[in-house]
Parts: C-alpha cells; structure tokens; sequence
C-alpha cells in the first residue's frame, strides 16, 4: 500500500513538492484574480515560469 | 487555429510516446536478446493492453465533468508533468545532472536479466513477463496521461491515441532494425519540447478553468508556447553560465 501511494506521488508530484503546492496557489490565486475582475491572464504565464526557475535553482544546488 | 492546436496536441502525444517508448525498448531489447522472446512479448502485449484500457475508461469519463473543472484539472496535471520533465531537462542541458545513457542501462538490464538465473523450458519465463510488463507500464502511464488529459480536453482522444501509437510502432520498427538501443535519440531535446508544449498547454486550460479570458483566444496559445521556449532556454543557458564559472573559480 505504501509502494503504491510512493509510485502515485512520484508519478504526479515528483521530485519537487514545492512546485505542486505553488502550481495549487498560483491557480488559485488566478481565480480570485478573476473573482475580484482583474485582468488575469498575465499572471499564470509569470507564476508558472517563475516557479520552474525557483525549483531549477535548488535542484542545481542541491546536484552540485 | 484548431488545425494548430490539433497539430501541437498531436506532436506532443508523438514525441511523449517516443521518448518514453525509447527507455521501455532498451528493457524490452535486453531481456528478449538474453533470455527470449516469448514471455518479453507476452509482457509487452500485456502492459499494452492495460495501458489501452486506462485510455478506454478514463477518456470517456473526464468527458463527462464540466468543461471548465475539466480544464481545471487537465491544466493542474499538465503543469505538474510539464514541469517535471522541464526541470529535468534544463538540469541536465545545464550540466546539473548526466544524460540518461541507453546503452549504459542496456548493459546494465542484460546483466540483470543473465544473473535472474536460467528460463525454464516450457511455460512462461516469469522474469521476462515480469521485466517487460513492467518496462512498458512505468514508462507509458504517462504517455497514457497525456494522451487522456490532451484528447479529453479538445474533444480528440482518437487524435492523441494515435499520435502515441504510431510513436510505438515507430520506435518498434527501429528497435527491431538496429537491434540494439536507441542510443544517438536526443531524448534530452525532445524532452524538453514535451515538457514546453505540456506546460504552455497547462497555462492555458489551467488559467481558462480558472475563469481566465485570454486576449486573442487560442492565439494566445502560441504566445505562450514562445514565452515558455524562451525561458526554458534561457534558464539552460544561466545554469550552464554558472557552473562554468563555478569550475573556473574552482568551487
């Protein structure tokens, strides 16, 4: 049972948890964006991008 | 525009299958060449099988849930796969991580596969069945994933299975000519342009489950696959700006 949680949390969340949980934020963070009707698009695109740089970061300092 | 994005929906399907179905060939190659055919192709029929069935069951149902949590959904778990496979791939483009070496794993599969101890005569070598179900599952669940999220969502299932498919009977084809694996593939190229097209498709049906209008609708789409490219890139190029100047100052 643990191996098949383990093998379902590697296949969708991967080696970083921190990017799913910001992924979570940043879409939420979107729909209130829209809920408060604020022009949104442009935040997802910058969220994402950002949260990729972050998480290349630390992976590198942490393969060094 | 849908011509454009059936296009992209296509490739991304393509190149997804191709490159997993290049790392499932290596184990399938290693365990048939060493200790037969039979029980490997069972093995592989199997896990095809399987992996069609999940395509069977799980594309219909998402059909059936609102079209703006479908897209929700499809976006969040397109981010989280397309990111994955960024981060990987940048590290590795910036010198951070090796290069997956096929070779190298065929080699170390074929060893494996020598040492489990000699087939039986008759019946199913378990080993082989086993290996090579595996192989071919681990690597196409993805595949299958993406297949389901992208065909769900543009109404295109059959589209995306295909693209997948005809990856397969590709990388089959090969791997039956040379004999050998796939080892000149420059999986870490098109890792990276699965990982662009499955995080700008995640930006855009994720911000559009999320009320989102984007200006020029799916034009915007191509925008964002530049955006992405662009960074990806430049990130590539930063890592690997800074760890030559990490071996130059001898840090």
């Amino acid at each position: 049972m643990r191996a098949f949680a383990r093998f379902w949390y590697d296949f969708v969340v991967g080696d970083d948890w921190r990017v799913a949980v910001g992924l979570a934020v940043a879409l939420a963070l979107s729909a209130l964006l829209v809920e408060l009707r604020i022009p949104a698009w442009w935040f997802l695109p910058l969220a994402v991008v950002l949260l990729l740089a972050v998480s290349v970061r630390r992976g590198a300092r942490g393969e060094r | 525009m849908p011509l454009v994005s059936g296009g992209f929906l296509f490739l991304a399907a393509f190149l997804a299958s191709a490159v997993e179905m290049v790392e499932a060939l290596t184990i399938v190659l290693a365990v048939g060449i060493t200790r037969g055919w039979r029980s490997t192709l069972i093995g592989v029929g199997a896990a095809g099988v399987a992996l069609a069935a999940v395509v069977a069951a799980l594309g219909p149902a998402l059909t059936l849930l609102p079209i703006d949590v479908l897209r929700l959904l499809v976006g969040a778990l397109l981010l989280t796969f397309g990111l994955q496979w960024l981060r990987k791939a940048i590290l590795r483009a910036g010198g951070y991580r090796p290069y997956r070496d096929e070779a190298a794993a065929f080699i170390r599969e074929t060893d494996r596969a020598h040492a489990a101890g000699r087939p039986g005569r008759s019946g199913l070598d378990w080993y082989s069945f086993t290996i090579a179900f595996k192989g071919v599952l681990l690597e196409g669940l993805e595949v299958a994933f993406i297949v389901i999220t992208f065909g769900s969502t543009q109404g295109r299932l059959g589209l995306a299975a295909a693209a997948a498919g005809s990856a397969l009977l590709l990388v089959a084809a090969f791997g039956a000519f040379v004999r050998g694996p796939l080892a000149r593939v420059p999986e870490n190229a098109i890792k990276l342009a699965v990982g662009v097209m499955l995080t700008g498709f995640g930006i855009f049906w994720g911000a559009e489950g999320t009320g989102v209008t984007w200006p020029g609708d799916e034009l915007a789409l191509l925008a964002i696959l530049a955006f992405v490219l662009a960074s990806a890139v430049a990130l590539g190029a930063m890592l690997r700006f800074t760890a030559l100047r990490v071996v130059e100052s001898g840090t």
